[in-house]
């Protein structure tokens, strides 16, 4: 083959890398590659256009947007309760977290109180939706690398937390079970005693997956060492969750804000220290052990009470009052014809989602409809630093690093 | 001398081509237990393209869990390929940048091949009637089944794979000249 | 973030940066700034290598289409160290809005500056990388902004006309 010097060029107009001197230049030339939209590894619609170098990867182009649903828009057009439906299919892996994520904002807008022990019921559906996520994370996540049975394990215990979502809210996944100042309703008989059940039959399904993978020589072949993130750069490029702790930064929102409760409940916050995607892997999974602990430790100390605040300018009153006062009658009326109005102002609420710190910025213009609601959503941040961590892999460490991000395009593309 | 037909004459195609054996035997007892019997062939084992887009695919990967096993239907396993795949499931919503994808993917996909709209966005947009979501899946590729739900339950996609078997071993293989 | 912490804060900033600093608020304990577009990069050095601001949150825009200038541009960055967070606001005008980047002080702002290109139109001086991202590349228009209308299709009930079309023939 005749020795071309083509001009390796990165994708532009992003930054440029460093030019290779003439020793340097290889004598091959570059290929692109596209990992298409359609990819049973890219968790989603995401495109990335790949430069190889043989079978190294030289640059990334990560190419979102396949999966953009205008949320943002969406949410200045409907009330704010009508709004919890559409926040359940942001991150469609663990929607309870979408819905309490949503009404905090709401609530630190107008400054209404929740009842305690709405939530704890919305602690107890956060923690099952981690444990869900994580599950299929595991499975999918395992699933590219090879692990196709990992794959049944996931979705075996997943049923058990889509079972006692449908008990409560009669869906599967997209629960909207938290109205503002509170949840929609109360827990129903059994539920408790179902939750129990799990809790009991949990730890010894995370040990299965565990011995299954965790000393497996190939898995930690494939991911040990793959894909680090140092602690500098996990911070710069403004990663959160699991990528964070697993390249050793402590924060996790619900130790260093702590919401709905969390300051009552003792766990613990599971930390990398390498940041490759093996530490993530281990993060997550014991993250999955500390959810277990504080459902137990929610359902010993569920405290009994309204699941719904008294104000009635904006919860609505409960059905059997309806009879009774026609003052309810009215604040029925008035909140599911037009809502209620907020004042003027702007604030910034987040949540600790599986994947990182969901915000949400409401900005208010005193009607009954959010004017702006911004979404910080956690994989779209995660997605950042792919460019970087692909850079000098092998094609096959591409799809263990998407794998250990664990992104989501519904929260990526909004 | 006389002109020599060096290439020869395309042979005429289709229609134009006469009636095939299979034609020419009319609509009989062994056509239709031929057709019957590929047409059971190809609904018991029907491969869908893996083509999940959002919060329908996680419900699409639990109809493949293992408590509502899909692969009892036939659906063994569902192919990263179009190439060998018979059925594209549209699960979730389809944003007008990925309308052009999905078009390619169904085109890609060869004949016999079904389309189910799973879910409301596939269907009809769903919630989201506004500038990014194509408003309906049928707007770009033919659709078989439309399955309603958001998303719908695992059974819902079982029900709705189980009723192509149906629409598929009621197609006949041979079709009359109309 | 108690109230204390915060008016420290905007005294600090008050005392360094003297005409940039036009107003700052704290409502429900989030601390908004609001500055001169020519100081946004200055202020913003400073908040991440003296103030310990090191983690950048998100960066997006408001468009408020009464108000001249009509876009408040918006990022909020947070001291991990200290568990603050501070949100920095600045204004951009039509025609052609412009506001500076801050992808060379926080590079995690590269993709939330483009989101906002995208989906509002608002040029970042400075960045590396000024491509929409959400959108299609060929697209025309910024869907986020209040003028934008959300085409959808308007839904006919099968009892109603639309202008003499027949209900079944949206679907084509």
């Amino acid at each position: 083959m005749a020795e071309t010097r083509i001009k390796q060029e990165p994708f532009g107009p992003g930054p440029a890398q460093e030019p290779l001197g003439p020793e340097h230049e290889p004598p091959t030339e570059w290929m692109e590659l596209n990992m298409g939209p359609q990819h049973p590894s890219t968790h989603g619609v995401l495109r990335v256009r790949l430069k190889l170098d043989g079978e190294v990867v030289r640059d990334a182009d990560a190419d979102i947007g396949y999966l953009h649903t205008g949320f943002e828009k969406s949410f200045e057009d409907k009330t704010y309760t009508q709004g919890i439906t559409f926040s359940d299919r942001m991150d469609y892996l663990a929607p309870p977290i979408n819905n309490v994520g949503f009404v905090m904002s709401v609530e630190k807008l107008m400054e209404i109180d929740v009842p305690p022990r709405a939530q704890a019921i919305r602690v107890m559906m956060m923690e099952l939706a981690r444990i869900a996520s994580h599950e299929l994370w595991l499975g999918t996540a395992g699933l590219d690398l090879g692990v196709y049975s990992g794959f049944f394990y996931a979705w075996r215990d997943r049923e058990l937390v889509l079972d006692l979502n449908e008990l409560y809210s009669g869906v599967r996944m997209m629960t909207s079970f938290t109205r503002v100042g509170g949840v929609a309703w109360d827990l129903p008989d059994g539920w408790l005693e179902q939750l129990q059940r799990f809790i009991n039959v949990m730890p010894a399904r995370i040990d299965d997956f565990e011995s299954m993978l965790t000393q497996n020589p190939i898995w930690r072949q494939r991911l040990e060492g793959v894909g680090a993130l140092s602690r500098q750069d996990a911070i710069e490029t403004g990663v959160t969750g699991p990528m964070l702790r697993g390249s050793g930064v402590d924060y996790d929102v619900r130790k260093a804000f702590p919401y709905c409760g969390y300051e009552q409940y003792d766990f613990n916050v599971p930390l990398g220290s390498n940041g490759d995607c093996y530490d993530r892997y281990r993060v997550r999974v014991q993250e999955m052990r500390e959810s277990l602990k504080i459902l137990q430790q929610a359902l010993d100390t569920l405290p009994s009470g309204p699941w719904l605040t008294n104000n009635r300018k904006v919860a609505l009153p409960p059905r059997s009052e309806l009879s009774k006062s026609m003052e309810s009658v009215i604040h029925h009326f008035r909140l599911v014809s037009e809502g209620f109005k907020g004042p003027v102002g702007d604030v910034y609420a987040f949540v600790e989602s599986p994947r990182g710190e969901l915000g949400f910025y409401l900005v208010s213009d005193g009607t009954n409809k959010p004017y702006r609601m911004k979404v910080r959503p956690p994989s779209f941040c995660n997605l950042q630093p792919l460019k970087k961590l692909v850079q000098g892999v092998l094609l096959a460490d591409v799809i263990a690093i998407m794998g250990s991000m664990d992104f989501i395009l519904g929260d990526v593309d909004r | 001398m006389g002109e020599l037909k060096l290439r020869p004459v395309p042979m005429p195609t289709g229609r134009a081509a006469g009636p095939t054996p299979l034609n020419a035997l009319g609509d009989n007892l062994l056509t239709t237990t031929l057709d019957k019997v590929i047409n059971w062939g190809r609904s018991s084992a029907i491969w869908p393209a893996l083509f999940g887009l959002a919060c329908c695919a996680i419900e699409m990967m639990g109809t493949v869990g293992p408590r509502h096993d899909l692969s009892r239907f036939g659906s063994e396993l569902f192919r990263a390929s179009p190439r060998q795949a018979d059925l594209m499931i549209v699960s979730g919503r389809v944003s007008i940048k990925m309308a052009p994808v999905l078009r390619q993917i169904y085109d890609q996909m060869p004949e016999p091949k079904w389309v189910i709209a799973m879910g409301a966005c596939a269907s009809s947009a769903g919630m989201f009637n506004n500038y990014a979501i194509v408003q309906s899946v049928d707007k770009i590729v033919p659709v078989d089944i439309y399955i309603p739900g958001c998303p719908p339950r695992p059974e819902a996609l079982i029900d709705a794979v189980v009723k192509l078997q149906r629409k598929i071993r009621g197609e006949p293989l041979v079709k009359h000249s109309a | 973030m108690s109230a204390s912490a915060n008016d420290l804060l905007v005294e600090r900033l008050g005392t360094r940066f003297k005409q940039a600093l036009t107003e700052s608020s704290d409502f429900r304990g989030d601390l908004s700034i609001v500055l001169e577009p020519s100081a946004v990069v200055d202020v913003a050095r400073y908040l991440k290598d003296e103030e310990g601001f090191d983690y950048f949150l998100y960066g997006t825009a408001v468009d408020w289409p009464a108000r001249d200038p009509r876009f408040t541009v918006v990022w909020e960055v947070r001291s991990l160290a200290n568990k603050t967070r501070v949100r920095i606001k600045t204004t951009a005008a039509m025609p052609d809005p412009h506001a500076p980047s801050l992808t060379a002080v926080w590079p995690a702002a590269n993709w939330h500056e483009r989101e906002t290109w995208d989906l509002l139109g608002i040029t970042f001086d400075g960045h590396p990388d000024p491509r929409r991202i959400l959108m299609p590349q060929t697209w025309e228009g910024h869907p986020l902004r209040k003028d934008y209308v959300s085409f959808g299709e308007p839904v006919i009930f099968s009892d109603q006309k639309l202008e003499g079309l027949e209900p079944d023939a949206i679907r084509g």
